[in-house]
């Protein structure tokens, strides 16, 4: 009997046929790349802000000197004499004007300073635990007799670029974890008033509506003048945040209220209700796992927003106040005309708001375009 | 709680619905007031025997889901009487009937464990963000009686029951085609044992190269399970092989309920004679002759006086328009609501 001897051709590596639906939202995902970019932005921003910051900046947060409004330190590659060298810098001098009676900075090209990476300096604990004195970069010097200002220094003398970076942690995570708690607040209530209609209905969407109604200022000064004076600043900065999460749960609430409305309705839930399917169960297993993704989407593109509340509220001096730094009170100090005519380098503290908000943006918007999975096949 | 039923068929009948409404309210304005009801299901009486199929037919909107859904609760029903001869409720396991009206939530619980339900939609009906196998476990994990090991033999045994192979355990819906998914349903419906199955419409959603196998599929399981069904459909060709006894449902009321044969051989409402001149013929020389009915089917929020039917029944007189005709039992098992049934002499296939 004549049979083929050829061997049976290998089956070709095949994509996995079984795919979750999360599984096919990140395969239609990681093809948008500006989405893409977004989230690896976003990571980068929260890990060298909320993790790093300490290593990554020169100097300690509150660490003062005598450089008060010093501007921007140059790094210099070529010496007074034009010869090409190590990056350093030069010392500062003070001037006093005595036309303007104003004080400024000039380099004193006499003092050379070189710039090093890995340099020791103050102590702090990295992600809060491992004590070390090791940062990023830093100038060979005695930090009383001189330093490096990357964004200039405020009115106590301190460095700015590290207090962007430490003032990033709190606004970036009052975002997050502020998003959350109305994320948590808002898909509860709104799945429970969707899924029970009538009287627990009505009362979700009388409060939503009465959230939505009152002024979101005087509403929040109300709120900030209940905080205790006497409060540490921790519990400040976290009441601020469940504050934030309050005034924000209703629009979510309303729109997971109505994709209940729609999904309540869909036969598995009543399928799962046959079979004796408690309340919980239905609500949290069968109708929430439905409205995620749409959650998801709606989340990530209104942590901006909260973040920008932060900013405003804590420029306002409603917010955040002092010795807490966060993106809001560094603003409150740049926001002044004499700020701006005289220090106009403490406005470096606009680019990384902005960039965070672009950075949301981009991923919620390559969150939605990924969001429907199905319907692209 | 009422144990009894009529001409004593207690013994071998295992669901009696009786006087069975459901009105749903109709709300209008800021203020939600109710300015009227649709009554989807207005007097639906019939009766199932334990390991038979009970037909329900009748035209789309005529209370079919509504009173398959009224009868495990998922609705809560207006009024009347839903009794079944349970197990779950007594100590030895021994049958008792109860009303499941009357049952408290986690009594009617206890109940769900007896009745299952397929759905007519395959698509809507699985959740699309579980696996398959979740899915069937779903009823036992309910339940508490889901183990592991044991249960995951069972769910393998049930998807090879139903024509599914193990490899779609760990599947999503959305991979299957509809015939699979209606099977996948049914796998679910059976995985706590159930002794009675109401199956909504669940062909006819399909392909009708599809429909034959399902069917089959749900005689062969209800053979080897000893199920009963109410067999929930559109028109009599879908039911006619596969039900003992057929009830035919208009407006929100049954209006015929006989065994299959005598149902088809002498209907005895001019509505099932209706619906019985649809049913395609075998031969095609056969001369169609098929009753055209006038007007739609009466609107359930504004139903008309007297007889349901009478705007389109071709044999109505006054009586018919004044006096709504009582549910009887005209012969021996086969029940008919139509004051004219004794005179009439209907045309059956
Ligand atoms: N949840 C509901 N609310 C209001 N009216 C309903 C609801 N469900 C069904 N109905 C109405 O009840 C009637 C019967 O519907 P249904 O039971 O779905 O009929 P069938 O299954 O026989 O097609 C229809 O007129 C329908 O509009
Ligand atoms: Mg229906």
């Amino acid at each position: 009997m004549a049979v083929a001897t050829a061997p049976l051709a290998v089956p070709a590596k095949r994509k996995p046929i079984s795919q979750s639906y999360w599984s096919l939202v990140w395969y239609r995902f990681k093809k948008n790349k500006l989405g893409v970019f977004g989230g690896v932005v976003l990571i980068v921003l929260y890990v060298s802000f909320t993790l790093i910051p300490e290593f990554l900046a020169p100097y300690a947060l509150e660490n003062r000197s005598s450089f008060a409004e010093a501007p921007p330190t140059a790094i210099r590659f070529v010496d007074a004499q034009g010869q090409l060298q190590a990056p350093f810098v030069y010392g500062l001098e003070r001037r006093i004007d005595p036309v303007k009676r104003l004080r400024t900075w000039v380099d004193d090209t006499e003092r050379k300073y070189p710039v090093r990476l890995f340099v020791q300096g103050d102590e702090y604990l990295f992600l809060g635990l491992i004590p070390m004195n090791v940062h990023l970069f830093g100038i060979d010097a005695d930090p009383r007799e001189a330093r490096i200002f990357l964004l200039g220094a405020d009115a106590l003398g301190r460095d700015y670029l590290t207090r962007i970076l430490y003032g990033g942690r709190l606004s970036l995570l009052i975002g997050l974890i502020g998003q959350f708690l109305t994320l948590v607040l808002g898909v509860t209530l709104g799945v429970i008033s969707g899924y029970y209609g009538g009287a627990v209905d009505m009362f979700v969407q009388r409060f939503t509506e009465f959230l939505a109604a009152f002024p979101n200022i005087p509403l929040f000064m109300a709120l900030s003048a209940a905080i205790p004076a006497f409060w540490s600043p921790i519990a400040v900065y976290f009441m601020l945040t469940v504050i934030l999460a309050f005034l924000n749960w209703g629009g979510l609430a309303r729109q997971v209220r109505g994709l209940v409305l729609s999904l309540r309705e869909r036969e598995y839930a009543l399928a799962a209700k046959s079979f004796g399917a408690s309340d919980w169960r239905i609500m949290f297993r069968h109708l929430m796992p439905g409205t995620m993704s749409h959650v998801i989407v709606i989340a990530t593109l209104s942590i901006p927003g909260m973040i920008l509340a932060e900013t405003a509220l804590s420029w306002l001096g409603l917010g955040l106040r002092p010795p807490l730094t966060s993106w809001g009170t560094l603003l409150q100090d740049a926001a002044t005309v004499r700020a701006i005519r005289f220090t106009p380098w403490l406005l470096w503290v606009v680019p990384p708001i902005l960039v965070t908000i672009f950075a949301y943006n981009m991923l919620g918007d390559g969150l939605r375009d990924a969001l429907d999975p199905y319907s692209g096949r | 709680m009422s144990t009894s039923a009529p001409n004593g068929r207690i013994g071998e009948t295992l669901l009696e619905v009786k006087g069975l409404k459901k009105y749903f309210p109709i709300q209008r304005g800021l203020l939600r007031r109710t300015v009227g009801y649709v009554k989807a299901v207005d007097d639906v009486s019939l009766y199932v025997r334990e390991g038979e199929t009970l037909g329900l037919v009748g035209e789309s909107g005529c209370g079919k889901t509504t009173a398959s859904r009224c009868i495990i609760r998922l609705y809560e029903p207006t009024a009347g009487q839903v009794l079944f001869k349970t197990r779950a409720l007594s100590p030895d396991g021994s049958p008792q009937v109860v009303n499941l009206l009357e049952l408290n939530r986690e009594q009617m619980n206890r109940v769900r464990e007896e009745i299952a339900m397929i759905f007519q939609d395959p698509i809507n009906s699985l959740n699309p963000r579980m696996t398959v196998s979740d899915i069937i476990a779903e009823p036992m994990v309910i339940h508490g009686k889901y183990q592991k090991g044991v249960s995951e033999e069972r769910i393998i045994e049930l998807l090879r029951r139903v024509g599914l192979r193990p490899d779609h355990l760990r599947r999503y819906p959305h991979e299957f085609s509809g015939g699979q998914r209606q099977r996948i349903g049914i796998a679910r419906a059976l995985a706590l044992n159930p002794r009675l199955v109401l199956c909504d419409e669940p062909v006819s959603a399909l392909d009708v190269s599809i429909q034959a196998q399902t069917l089959n599929l749900l005689q062969d399981l209800q053979q080897e399970f000893k199920l009963s069904y109410i067999f929930v459909a559109h028109d009599l060709s879908v039911v006619q092989h596969i039900s003992d006894r057929v009830a035919v449902m208009y407006v929100g009321k049954v209006v015929e309920m006989a065994g299959s044969e005598e149902l088809y051989a002498n209907p005895l409402h001019p509505y099932t004679e209706a619906l019985l001149s649809a049913v395609p013929k075998p031969d095609p020389l056969y001369k169609s002759d098929r009753i055209i009915m006038q007007g739609d089917v009466a609107d359930p929020s504004n139903p008309p006086k007297g007889c349901y039917f009478h705007p389109r029944c071709q044999y109505a007189i006054d009586l018919c328009r004044q006096k709504t005709p009582e549910f009887r039992e005209l012969k021996p098992d086969h029940w008919v609501a139509c004051h004219r049934a004794e005179e009439l002499k209907l045309r059956g296939i």
